[in-house]
Formats: C-alpha cells, structure tokens, sequence
C-alpha cells in the first residue's frame, strides 16, 4: 500500500509527539528526584515509611484488581462496578463489625475479630456481584462489547445510589481493632501494625485465589472458558456456571479488600469504591489485563508509585503540596500504559486465536 | 434401534440456512463418515449434534432419547463426545490439563487416573510433554491432545471434525490408523473429513453432504466406487 505524503507527515508529527510526552515524563521524573534528594528533606526512614504504605495500599488494589482482571479474561468485559462491589464488602464487614466491637468480642479475640467482618464481606461481595452478573451482564451476552460496558457503569450507579438511598451520604467510622493500633519495630524501623497485617492478610487472600485458580477443578475450568466457550462446553463443563463462580471469586476478593482498606482509611461511605475501583483497573491494565500475577504485580507497583512518586517526582519539581497529586501520578500511569504498552507489565501480546 | 439418528434437521446461522433437513443414522459400533466440500455443512452438522446449535426443525435422538432439551455441556453426560475443528486444545494449560479438562464430566478421580493412562498409552508422545504447555505442541501432538482429550469423557459416541486438517501425511496415517483402534475398543465414531479416500478406507458407512443437503448416503466401498463421489471427491477422472 502506498501511502500519501500527508499521511505520512501526519504518522510523523504523531510519533514525534508519543516520543515528546516520553521524553517529557522521564526528564520530570529524572529532575524531581534529582531536586527531592538534593534537598535532603526526607530521611531514610521516612522514605521506607512510603514504600511500606505503598505495599500496604498496593497489595489492596491487588486484591481488587484481581476481578478486573479475571472477568475480563473470561468475558473479555471490564467490570466497571467491581469497585462497588468493595464497597459493598465494607459496608457489610462494618455492621458486623461495629456489633462485635460493642460486644468486646474483638477486643477479646482481635484474629476473629477480623476474621469474621472479612469473611462476612466476601460473602456479601460475592452474592451482590452474582446478581449483577445474572440480571445486568447475562442477558447480554453476546452483545456487542459496548454494550455491557454501558450495563457495568448503569450497574456502577445503581449500586452506588442504591448504598446511598439505604444508608445515606454520609461517612461511617470503621471500628479499629485496638490490637492493631500502634507499630511494630523491625530492623530498628517503626512500622505500623495495621500496615503489616493489611499487607499479610492481602497476600494470603492472593495465595489462596492464586492456588483456586491454578490448581482445583474449578479454577482450571475457569481457565479453559477463558480460552474457549465453546470447547469448554464440548468438555462437560457449564459455561454460565463458571463465570457466575469467576465473578464471585473476584468479588470475593474485593470484599475482602474492602475490610482492609477500611482498616487503613477507618471510614467509609457510599462513593468509597469509585477511587480505589479506578485505581485497581490502572493496576489491572498495568500488569497485562487477564492476567493475574500481572494484576498482583499491578497494584504494588501502582501503590508504591503513589506513595512515594508525589515526594520523590514532584517536590523536586518546587510543587508545594505534592501529595495531593498522588491521583494524578495514578492516571497519568493508566494513560503511558495504554499509550506505551498496552499488554501492559506482564501481558502477552493476546492474539485472537492461537492454537 | 440406532444408536443415534438425526431427523430432517435444519439448522440456521442467523438467516443462513446451513442444513436442509439432513437426515443421518448411526449405529453402534460403527465408523460413519461424512465427506462433502468447504461451507457443505459437514461442522454445522457436528455442532448440531453436540448441542452448540440447536436445529431450528427437526430432532436429533440418541439412545431412544431426544437430545434437543439438553445444553451442549450436558451433552457431554450422555456419552457423546467431540474432537473440535483446529482441534481446539487450550492452549494456555499444560497438557495434563487439557486432559482432565476432558474428563470433566467424571465424577471419580480414579476414573480419570485410569483414562489418561490409556490415553498415554495410545499417544506416548503426550506423555513426554505432559508438562509443557499445549499452545506449545506441534499441529500433529495437538491433534493427538484433541483426541485424547474427547477420550478422557469415556464416550460411547465420539464426533470428530476433521482430524486430518493441516498434518502432514505421515501424521495423517497414524491419526487414522488410532481412530481403527478407538473403535475397535467400542466407541462409535462420527468423522468429519474433507480427506475423502483416507475417510472411505477406514469408515463403514458414509453420507455425501451439499450444501446443506445428504446428497448420497451408502456404504464405504460403495461410494469408493461410485463415480459421482470419485469426480468430486477423490480426485479421480
């Protein structure tokens, strides 16, 4: 094919200025850093402080990202009201966990204690989103892939104003655990504890669906309707049950990340899923989507750029609060991904059909 | 009674109209083949009888019982099962996999110990790379996986669409000469091929598809020797 002088220059001035916002981006980074440490205004301590709360706030958006990432590998669909899903799961552990705090449970027994308001939250996770699965994205299966999308954000605002409705817009505090209160010192460093165990409990919850999906029947099969509906269906197995499990499994998830993002943040309200559901998908897109190791290494990676990108990138720069600009370096990210390299950290270049 | 009969089935793709009213019976033990030309209907009729279409008119019994109130994975319950067209292994599990994904349907783990030992025994190769991952394997293993796959279910029925496609000669005899074998141990076999002669050497009985329509239907050594089915599909003058 040839193509016209025109089109040409067009191609040109394009990448020209893909390569300006490159180059642009990495000399901010490159300065800001150059500036921050100049300064010397952080110490050593306070930057492993960053790093630490970004693991913690990363291995969250890990957890939510997982069900970004594993509905889409079977529906090829983003989930535009998983984040809701979260808060669904916050707002569940709350009520139980506001009764077992006013009773002393926790206080006596803290392990169940936050036992019980997670596995409480990954259960209203998982129904709410299997209804949302079942009366919002089954029945268009098949459309064309904008319309379920439109279903998922329709679903996004049904959820959020139905949360309203029920409980108003108002914020609730989120019970502490008194057992999580105050820090730990390792290597002679102060960490906070509720920042170790949102980070344990997060990368427990990601072993356990890591070994669901590799290894049990159920998750082998979720593979294979990934692959291939119909195949799968020749196998004996139930598509729709599958992914009814799929998304269950991803809600379940996110629940459970809800009760520790409540842990960390101690408060929650209706609107609650919307920011981290956002960042999540960031995290899902920049691992490689479909991919769940890559969704894992997503949100640490976009949690720990969060935490200490503002100070590090920014302040050099002379912007006087930088930490409000902690969003920003979050989308900033989602958009070089996808301008960049859209297969994102871990992805494979997907080709449709490959066996 | 026929193992398997499928009565004036229509089946449509949107408004395509892709089978006319085909009629097909099968009977056990059998090898039937159906031979016919690219877009004839020869997959529409394996999808047809799996449950991944639904004919618009028509039934489809097996075993004195209708199979069209049943989804294409319940099918698989009843003891039919299909080897698909590209073979469709999946390519991102190992092969081991892929095989107890054929075994889906068993209920009992020994069950499926058991088959896959016979399926390595049947395809060796498999077993050197049960490990690796099956978007890895060659055309030739692939198809062999797809085989062993569908045989994993213990079916009494088994589909096959196009088992030779894209192998190379050698790989083709084998493929064939393993289809003998898999019948000679019980299982009815259903093959879809667009190799007509290699089809009509091993099959008992075949039917000659037109677009969308049973044109001949006879013996194997019959439309060996018809010269219809020899100009159009044997490649003889």
């Amino acid at each position: 094919m040839r193509t016209s002088f025109g089109e040409r220059m067009l191609d040109l001035i394009v990448s020209g200025f893909l390569w300006g916002i490159r180059i642009l981006i990495v000399s901010v980074i490159v300065i800001g850093t150059i500036g921050t440490l100049r300064t010397g205004q952080y110490t050593s301590e306070q930057w492993i402080d960053f790093v630490v709360f970004g693991v913690a706030q990363g291995s969250i958006y890990a957890l939510i990202a997982l069900g970004y990432t594993m509905v889409y590998g079977i529906l090829r669909m983003i989930n535009f009201a998983h984040g809701d899903i979260f808060m669904t799961g916050a707002f569940g552990a709350y009520f139980i966990a506001t009764w077992l705090t006013n009773t002393g449970f926790v206080d006596a027994n803290p392990v169940l204690g936050l036992l019980i308001p997670i596995l409480f939250a990954m259960g209203i996770a998982a129904a709410i989103a299997m209804l949302v699965e079942r009366i919002a994205y089954r029945p268009l299966r098949g459309a064309p892939r904008l319309v379920p999308l439109i279903s998922a954000i329709g679903a996004s605002f049904f959820l959020e104003y139905a949360f309203r409705g029920f409980f108003g817009p108002g914020k609730y505090a989120y019970p502490p655990i008194k057992a999580l209160e105050g820090s730990w010192e390792i290597f002679g460093i102060g960490i906070l504890k509720v920042q170790i165990v949102v980070t344990i409990a997060a990368f427990i919850m990601m072993a356990i669906l890591y070994f669901i999906v590799m290894f049990t029947k159920v998750g082998k099969a979720m593979r294979a309707v990934s692959e291939n509906k119909d195949t799968a269906a020749l196998m004996g197995i139930d598509v729709n049950r599958i992914i009814v499990s799929t998304f269950a499994l991803g809600a379940a998830m996110a629940g459970a990340a809800g009760v520790l993002f409540s842990l960390v943040y101690r408060q929650i309200d209706f609107f609650m899923g919307f920011t981290p559901g956002i960042k999540a998908f960031t995290a899902a897109v920049l691992g490689g989507i479909g991919n769940i190791p890559g969704a894992m290494v997503g949100g640490l990676v976009l949690g720990v750029f969060e935490s200490i990108g503002p100070s590090l990138f920014l302040e050099g720069l002379g912007i006087t609060r930088p930490y409000q600009l902690k969003d920003a370096i979050a989308y900033t990210m989602l958009v070089m991904i996808l301008l960049f390299r859209p297969s994102g950290i871990l992805g494979e270049r997907l080709t449709t059909k490959k066996a | 009674m026929s193992m398997l009969t499928v009565e004036n089935a229509h089946t449509y793709y949107g408004n395509i109209h892709a089978l006319k009213g085909i009629n097909i019976t099968i009977e056990k033990g059998e090898i039937v083949t159906l031979i016919g030309g690219n877009g004839a209907g020869k997959t529409t009729t394996l999808r047809t009888i799996s449950g991944l279409l639904k004919p618009r008119e028509g039934d489809i019994t097996y075993e004195d019982e209708s199979l069209l109130k049943y989804k294409a994975h319940e099918i698989v319950y009843k003891g039919i099962s299909m080897v698909p067209e590209g073979r469709g292994v999946f390519a991102r599990l190992t092969v081991t996999e892929n095989l107890e994904m054929g075994a889906y349907s068993l209920s009992n783990k020994q069950d499926m110990g058991n088959n896959m030992e016979r399926v390595f025994n049947l395809f060796p190769r498999l077993k050197e790379r049960r490990s690796q991952l099956a978007g890895t394997l060659s055309g030739g293993e692939q198809q062999m996986l797809a085989t062993g796959r569908a045989l994993m279910a213990d079916p009494r029925l088994l589909l096959m669409d196009e088992p030779s496609m894209g192998l190379a000669p050698v790989l083709v005899e084998l493929i064939f000469e393993t289809i003998e074998q898999i019948n000679k141990t019980g299982v009815t076999i259903l093959l879809v091929e667009q190799n007509a002669l290699m089809a009509l050497s091993i099959a008992h009985r075949g039917y000659v598809l037109q677009t969308g329509e049973i044109v001949i239907s006879d013996t194997a050594q019959n439309l060996k020797d018809n010269p219809t089915v020899q100009k159009a599909y044997l490649g003889m003058e």
